[in-house]
């Protein structure tokens, strides 16, 4: 992509003041907490998509993922003393408690990112050589394994879990929560850029010719290993970052919510359900599923259980019958009727040419 | 003196950890046989378990039946479940590509809605069966067999062993070890490959009935508790070496005894990690496992 896409970007920026503004029209509140869920969900399963979608590895270790970005902020909260932080000195410039969530946000991002992708990079260089299955299989077991290392590690708070006083005051806004929601829609337009890019560079199409035969690509001169370590590593970065807001929306962390098996099962089914080749499917099977759950949840019709339940059968249906997602069955129609037309032509012409 | 401690902690360590390690035989020959010698990445198997588990504890609560009793009709129950399974599978998936992602997450809903399901009706505390047999222990000296953990053990070498005799001396038996070997001369015998494929499945999935069964007999057990056996299940399947029965005994053994090690001097918590441990050490040094068939 040599000129910028601007339709693309503005795309982003519309979409990312419009929640803003229905946010605030709305009256904040519990509707800041949906779009929070949307588009944490927006950033999980766009990253998963990264590897999943393009690429065709199935992770099963997103919650793995997302608690180790949201660990990393407990931890670096608790290292380096920040919930008593009121100023920051640095000798030639003096920050005071308004403006220093512009500074540790970013800073929590970074790490919770480099982590998860640190991560990423180790699971996928043990085990992305050999079939896919294993690496699915060691995902899965990495977070059970992250969370069995977290709850006994006493410093994060163990099984008890950790509190993350949320800044109180922040500069230019009057809920400090508004401000976690704004990090978090940067951070969904971030993702959503980065897969785009992706899915146009030269990574995208080596990860699709993976997913397609990855044999094939191998001989035609595909850096497999290589194009599948980036993705990993970029996509777990992705879900590290998500995850490193995290504890400053809910402000406390536990084991059970953090590696909540629910975020894997999101993450997955909604690029599925939204289609997993486009980086628009992901955005729209976490939108569509997550107003969903939020909505039926907060009407009481059904418990979190059975929204889960459901999120799971969505799931198996959609893998079986439509893997390409509702994206793909938009496409496929309009193939179908694109076919029809072209085999409508010749036959009138059959018939003009027999008369 | 301490010296002696020490290693009468060890000795009964390792005695624990080999009965252990016969029912983790118990719960990967599942595996072993789905993933192993079908090529199916049955990853829901340690939540059917699990589900065996709670049908051994409820026919105990309801009507004080022994979990050894159960896993019978059980096992018959699950055997049907595994052939309707592996014919849905087989339409869905298998039969119109070798590709085995999507069936993975196929599997992977499958994990999912069984634990949900599981939540929705027994809730989430802790289960836990009634025998006359699971408070007794067995003394040899310094060395305690508590015989909870010892039925578990048995009921792992004999499917191992059981098993091994069914693959090796039967002609039902060595089909299945064609289907991984000579597709196209399984054909050409005039035998059809995916029934056999659908028998042996719907045997890995009886198996869980048993490991069930085994399971509610070692420990109270909640729904997510599959969660926990899922990285110990395909560390003993990979270490072992896919779809070898002894290799999966042997690779068994050495986990139970490297968890139980680790459970009496580090701490129980963290025995689960030793399982991925071994898995992801084993992928990247020795993918082919401890006995290779190949």
């Amino acid at each position: 992509m040599k000129n910028p896409d601007y339709g693309f970007y503005s795309f982003l920026l519309l979409g990312a003041l419009s929640v803003f503004f229905l946010v605030q029209l709305l009256g904040g509140g519990y509707y800041l907490l949906v779009a929070f869920y949307v588009l944490q969900y927006v950033v999980l399963s766009t990253a998963w998509n990264i590897l999943g979608g393009y690429g065709g590895y199935v992770n099963f270790g997103t919650a793995g993922f997302f608690a180790v970005g949201a660990y990393s902020t407990v931890f670096f909260f608790k290292l380096l003393g920040l919930q008593e932080l009121k100023r920051l000195d640095l000798g030639f410039l003096e920050i005071s408690l308004p403006y220093l969530s512009f500074i540790y946000f970013p800073a929590a991002v970074l790490a919770g990112a480099f982590f998860s992708g640190l991560l990423g990079l180790g699971t996928g260089y043990l085990t992305l050589r050999l079939r896919g299955v294993y690496f699915s299989i060691a995902t899965l077991a990495l977070s059970i394994v992250a969370m069995t290392i977290v709850v006994n590690w006493s410093y994060v708070g163990g099984a008890r879990g950790a509190f993350v006083i949320k800044p109180t005051v922040v500069a230019g806004f009057r809920d400090a929560n508004l401000f976690v929601l704004c990090a978090m829609i940067l951070l969904a337009m971030f993702s959503l850029a980065v897969a785009r890019n992706i899915e146009r560079s030269k990574l995208g199409a080596g990860l699709q010719a993976i997913r397609d035969d990855e044999d094939s690509a191998e001989c035609s001169g595909v850096p497999t290993l290589r194009l599948k370590l980036q993705a990993t590593t970029v996509s777990g970065g992705l879900m590290g970052a998500g995850g490193a807001l995290f504890p400053f929306f809910v402000t406390y962390v536990d084991p059970i919510g953090a590696f909540n098996l629910a975020h894997t099962v999101n993450s997955i089914a909604m690029p599925l359900i939204g289609g997993m080749t486009h980086w628009t499917g992901p955005l729209f099977g976490a939108t569509l599923l997550g107003v969903i759950q939020q909505y039926f949840g907060s009407k009481n019709i059904i418990t979190p259980e059975m929204s889960l339940l459901i999120v799971g059968f969505l799931m198996m249906l959609f893998v079986a019958i439509a893997p390409n997602g509702l994206l793909g069955l938009f496409k496929a129609n309009d193939k179908t009727s694109g076919s029809k037309r072209s085999t409508k032509k010749p036959l009138i012409f059959g018939k003009d040419g027999s008369i | 003196m301490e010296w002696s401690i020490a290693g009468e902690l060890l000795a009964n360590a390792v005695v624990t950890g080999i009965l252990l390690g016969g029912f983790y035989a118990a719960v990967a020959i599942g595996i072993s046989i789905a993933f192993g010698m079908l090529d199916i990445a049955n990853i829901s198997h340690p939540v059917m378990i699990v589900l065996g588990s709670f049908l051994a504890y409820y026919f105990n609560a309801q009507w004080g039946i022994d979990p050894l009793a159960i896993m019978f009709p059980v096992a018959a129950l699950f055997a049907l479940y595994g052939a309707g399974l592996y014919s849905l599978y087989f339409r869905l998936f298998e039969s119109r590509e070798k590709d085995q992602r999507r069936g993975l997450a196929f599997f992977f809903g499958l994990l999912f809605v069984t634990e949900v399901g599981l939540i929705l009706i027994f809730g989430v505390d802790l289960r836990s069966v009634e025998t006359a047999y699971g408070e007794e222990v067995i003394n040899l000296g310094f060395i305690s067999v508590p015989i909870r953990l010892l039925i578990p053990f048995l009921i792992g070498v004999v499917m191992i062993i059981g098993l091994h005799y069914f693959l090796n001396k039967t002609y039902f038996g060595l089909a299945v070890s064609a289907i991984s070997q000579d597709m196209l001369g399984l054909r050409l015998m005039a035998i059809d490959p995916i029934k056999i494929k659908q028998l042996t499945f719907a045997l890995s999935l009886a198996s869980a009935a048993f490991a069930g069964a085994a399971l509610i007999i070692i420990q109270p057990i909640e729904p997510s508790i599959g969660r926990e056996y899922i990285g110990r299940v395909f560390a003993v399947c990979v270490l072992g070496g896919m779809g070898s029965l002894q290799g999966t005994l042997i690779a068994a053994l050495l986990l139970g005894t490297a968890e139980s090690i680790t459970s009496t001097f580090v701490g129980p918590s963290w025995a689960p990690a030793i399982g991925f441990g071994i898995l992801l050490l084993t992928l990247a040094f020795k993918p082919e496992g401890l006995i290779s068939r190949k």
